[in-house]
C-alpha cells in the first residue's frame, strides 16, 4: 500500500510539473504524420530548431484520427501550452470552434483560414504557392527539351490546383508553346499515398513527350519521382527539399518553409501577433531550392532568369494568378 | 489514339494487373476451401513492407550467393505466410468470425508496417529507397528490343521500339521488358485451373467449400485442406506485394497497396471464383485503371466521363454482377462458416 501511494504521489507530482509548465508552445501534426518527409516534418524540423537554438522545450502530437483534433487542441489549452500551432487546412474549423474558450491563449494554423475579427486570438498563416510553382515551372519550361512537362497533384483538392495552375503560368512565362499535362492520382486521401499509381502516371506523362515532371503528391510523390529517375528524365520535389532523392535527377524543389514559420511563431511565444499572414516569395516563404545535388542542372542563363521573375513577382510587375482566389485557371484545364 | 499509345495503354494495364491477379488467385484458392479471405489487402502490404526492408538490409550487408531481391521476396512471402497462419488459428483451429479476422489482419499490417518500418530506418514509416540490386529488373525476352539495343544505338528505347514494325512493337513494348514476377503471375493462372479441376488435392479443395462434412466423411482432414489453401494463398499475396515494393517501386511507402486487395476480391467476385475469368477480370479491371490514368477526363463529344466514374467503374460492375443483371455469381456454399465437426 505504501508503495502504492509513493508511485501515486509521484505520477501526480509529475503530472502537477508537467502541468506547470506554462507557456510552452505546443504543435499538433496533421494526419500526414510527423516524418512524412514532406510538410509534418518542415513543422517538426522548425521546432527542433527552435528548441536548440533558444534551449526553450515544446510539446507535439501526431493525430492518428479526425475524432482528435478538437480533443488535443482543448487538452493543450487547459494544460497551459501558449501558442498552439497546428498544421494543416483540416485544423482551421476545429480551432475556429474552440477558439472563444480560451481567450488567453494564442492559436496558429497553417495552410488554414480562420476569420481574423471573428477570433482575435489566432493567427492564420498562408502561404503563396502559386509564386514558388511559378518559379519551378520556369526552371522546368527552361530545362525541358521537348517542350512538354508534366505535373502530378496527390488528391484533387484546391489547394493542389494552386501548385498546378502556377506551375503552368510559369511554364507559360518561358514558352508559349510548350505543353503542360497535368494529372490528379485520385480524389480520396488514398491518393497521397499510391506511389503505383504515381508511377504509372508519370509513365504515362513521359511516353506522351514529357521529360520535367512536379509532383506535388506526398507518399504519391516518390513513385512519381522513382519513375522519372529511372527513365532519365528530370523531377521537381515538393515542400522539403527533395533534392537528395536522386542526385543529378531531380532539377529542383518547391520549397514551402513551415519550418520557418513554426519557429517564428515558437520564437514569439505569448505574446504572438495574431490575424492574418501569407507567406510568398518576399517573406522567403516559399521558393525553389539549388543545393550540390542539383547544380549541374540549372545553368547561370536559368538561375538569372528565376532569379529576375523573382525580383518582378516582388516588386508586383509579374502577376500570378491564385487558383483559389476564383477556382479557374486562366492556362489550365482541370 | 494511335498504335503506339494503345500499346502503352496495354503496357500499363500488364503491370497494375498483375498484383491484382496474384492477389485474386490468393483469395480463389482461400476462398474455394471455404475461408472467406478479406485479409488480402493487409498480407500484400505485410509482404511489400517485409520484402523492401529486407532487400534494403541484404543490399546493404549481402549474403554471398543469394542477391538481396529474392532474401526480400522470401521474407515478403513469410511475413505474407504468417499472416495466413494467423487468419488460419482464428478462423480455422478457433473458429472465429472470418472476416473479422481478415479485417483484424488489414488493421494489423497498416499498423505493423508503419510502426516497424520507424524504428528500424527512421524514416516516417517507409524504408530507403532501395539500390537497384534490390529491385527487379525488366526482362528482355530473347529477340525484343531492350536497353541494351537502347543503347547500343545511343537513341532512347522508347523511339526504336516505336519505329520497328507492328508486330516487334507489340512483342518489345507489351510482352517483353517486364519483371519475372509478372510472368509467374500470368503462369499461375494455368497453374491454378490444373491444380484446381486435374488434380486430386484441387477437387478435395473444391469439395471442402461446397461440403466440408462430406470430405470430412470421406477421411480427409477438412482442417489440412483449409490450411493448405491459405498456405498458397499465403504465397501468392506475397508475391503480390513483393511485386508493388520491389518490383513497381524502389521502396516501401505506407498503405502503398491502396484498396487492391479490396478490388481484388471485386474481381473475384466478377470471376464467379474461376481463374480464367479471374485473369479477365483483372486484365479489365487493370485496364480501367489505366485508361483512367492516361486520359483522365475522357470526352466523348456529347458528354465527358470524369476520372471518378473510372476509379469507382470496377465495384460498380462487380455489385452488377451480384445483383445478378448478368449471370449470377454463386460463392462455394460453405464459404465463410467454421467447421464443426459432428460429435
Amino acid at each position: 500500500m505504501t508503495m502504492m501511494k509513493t508511485v501515486l504521489g509521484t505520477a501526480a507530482a509529475l503530472a502537477l510539473s508537467a502541468g506547470a509548465a506554462l507557456a510552452d508552445p505546443a504543435l499538433i501534426y496533421d494526419l500526414g504524420g510527423k516524418f512524412d518527409k514532406s510538410f509534418n516534418e518542415a513543422a517538426f524540423n522548425g521546432a527542433e530548431r527552435w528548441s536548440e537554438e533558444t534551449g526553450g522545450s515544446y510539446r507535439d502530437i501526431e493525430l492518428q484520427s479526425e475524432a482528435q483534433r478538437e480533443q488535443a487542441l482543448r487538452r493543450f489549452a487547459e494544460r497551459g501550452f501558449n501558442p498552439i500551432i497546428t498544421t494543416g487546412f483540416s485544423m482551421s474549423t476545429p480551432i475556429a470552434n474552440i477558439a472563444a474558450d480560451y481567450p488567453d491563449t494564442k492559436f496558429v494554423t497553417i495552410d488554414g483560414f480562420v476569420d481574423p475579427e471573428e477570433h482575435p486570438n489566432v493567427l492564420s498563416i498562408l502561404f503563396s504557392e502559386h509564386q514558388g510553382s511559378f518559379l519551378v515551372g520556369m526552371l522546368a519550361a527552361m530545362a525541358s527539351e521537348s517542350d512538354t512537362v508534366g505535373f502530378v497533384g496527390g488528391m484533387d483538392i484546391p489547394l493542389i490546383r494552386k501548385f498546378a495552375c502556377g506551375y503552368a503560368q510559369g511554364v507559360k512565362a518561358v514558352n508559349e508553346d510548350a505543353t503542360v499535362i497535368s494529372n490528379m492520382t485520385g480524389t480520396t486521401p488514398a491518393a497521397w499515398n499510391d506511389p503505383v499509381k504515381g508511377s504509372e502516371l508519370a509513365q504515362a506523362q513521359i511516353s506522351q513527350g514529357a521529360d520535367v515532371i512536379f509532383a506535388a503528391a506526398g507518399g504519391t510523390g516518390l513513385g512519381v519521382l522513382q519513375t522519372v529517375a529511372d527513365e532519365g528524365a528530370h523531377g521537381i520535389g515538393v515542400d522539403s527539399n527533395q533534392n537528395y532523392l536522386h542526385p543529378d535527377q531531380m532539377l529542383t524543389s518547391m520549397l514551402k518553409r513551415v519550418d520557418v514559420a513554426v519557429a517564428d511563431a515558437m520564437e514569439a511565444g505569448a505574446d504572438l501577433e495574431t490575424g492574418v499572414q501569407v507567406l510568398g516569395l518576399a517573406e522567403d516563404g516559399v521558393g525553389y531550392a539549388v543545393d550540390e545535388y542539383n547544380e549541374s542542372l540549372i545553368t547561370e542563363e536559368m538561375a538569372a532568369a528565376v532569379e529576375e521573375a523573382k525580383a518582378q513577382i516582388i516588386s508586383g510587375e509579374i502577376e500570378v494568378h491564385d487558383y483559389t482566389s476564383d477556382d479557374s485557371c486562366p492556362v489550365l484545364d482541370f | 489514339m494511335d498504335f503506339a499509345t494503345i500499346l502503352q495503354v496495354l503496357d500499363s494495364t500488364v503491370r497494375l494487373a498483375t498484383p491484382l491477379l496474384l492477389a485474386c488467385l490468393a483469395g480463389l484458392f482461400s476462398e474455394r476451401s471455404g475461408v472467406i479471405d478479406i485479409g488480402l489487402e493487409g498480407k500484400m502490404l505485410i509482404a511489400a513492407f517485409a520484402s523492401a526492408a529486407f532487400a534494403y538490409y541484404f543490399s546493404q550487408n549481402p549474403v554471398a550467393g543469394i542477391g538481396p531481391i529474392w532474401m526480400g521476396l522470401l521474407m515478403g512471402v513469410l511475413a505474407s505466410l504468417a499472416f495466413s497462419g494467423l487468419h488460419g488459428l482464428a478462423s480455422i483451429t478457433f473458429r472465429g468470425n472470418q472476416l473479422i479476422s481478415g479485417v483484424a489482419l488489414n488493421f494489423l499490417a497498416s499498423g505493423l508496417s508503419v510502426l516497424v518500418a520507424q524504428s528500424w530506418f527512421h524514416e516516417g514509416g517507409r524504408t530507403p529507397s532501395l539500390p537497384d540490386e534490390g529491385r527487379f529488373d525488366g526482362i528482355v525476352l530473347p529477340g525484343a528490343l531492350g536497353p541494351a539495343d537502347a543503347e547500343a544505338a545511343g537513341r532512347p528505347l522508347s523511339e526504336l521500339i516505336a519505329q520497328a514494325n507492328p508486330i516487334q512493337q507489340i512483342y518489345s513494348e507489351l510482352i517483353s521488358g517486364h519483371s519475372i514476377l509478372v510472368y509467374v503471375a500470368f503462369l499461375m493462372v494455368p497453374a491454378t485451373w490444373w491444380v484446381l479441376f486435374r488434380t486430386r488435392f484441387g477437387l478435395r479443395l473444391r469439395a471442402v467449400g461446397e461440403a466440408p462434412e462430406a470430405v470430412d466423411t470421406a477421411g480427409v482432414s477438412v482442417t489440412a485442406l483449409r490450411y493448405g489453401a491459405l498456405v498458397i494463398a499465403g504465397v501468392l499475396c506475397g508475391l503480390a506485394g513483393a511485386y508493388l515494393a520491389t518490383g513497381l517501386q524502389a521502396g516501401f511507402v505506407r498503405e502503398m497497396t491502396a484498396g487492391r486487395g479490396y478490388i481484388a476480391l471485386a474481381a473475384l467476385i466478377f470471376a464467379k471464383w474461376r481463374p480464367w475469368y479471374a485473369l479477365m477480370a483483372c486484365l479489365l479491371f487493370g485496364f480501367l485503371q489505366a485508361i483512367a490514368l492516361r486520359y483522365q477526363n475522357i470526352d466523348l463529344g456529347a458528354f465527358t466521363v470524369p476520372v471518378q466514374f473510372m476509379d469507382a467503374l470496377p465495384y460498380i460492375l462487380t455489385v452488377v454482377i451480384l445483383a445478378g443483371f448478368v449471370g449470377k455469381a454463386i460463392p462455394p456454399r460453405a464459404g465463410g462458416d467454421p467447421y464443426v465437426k459432428e460429435r
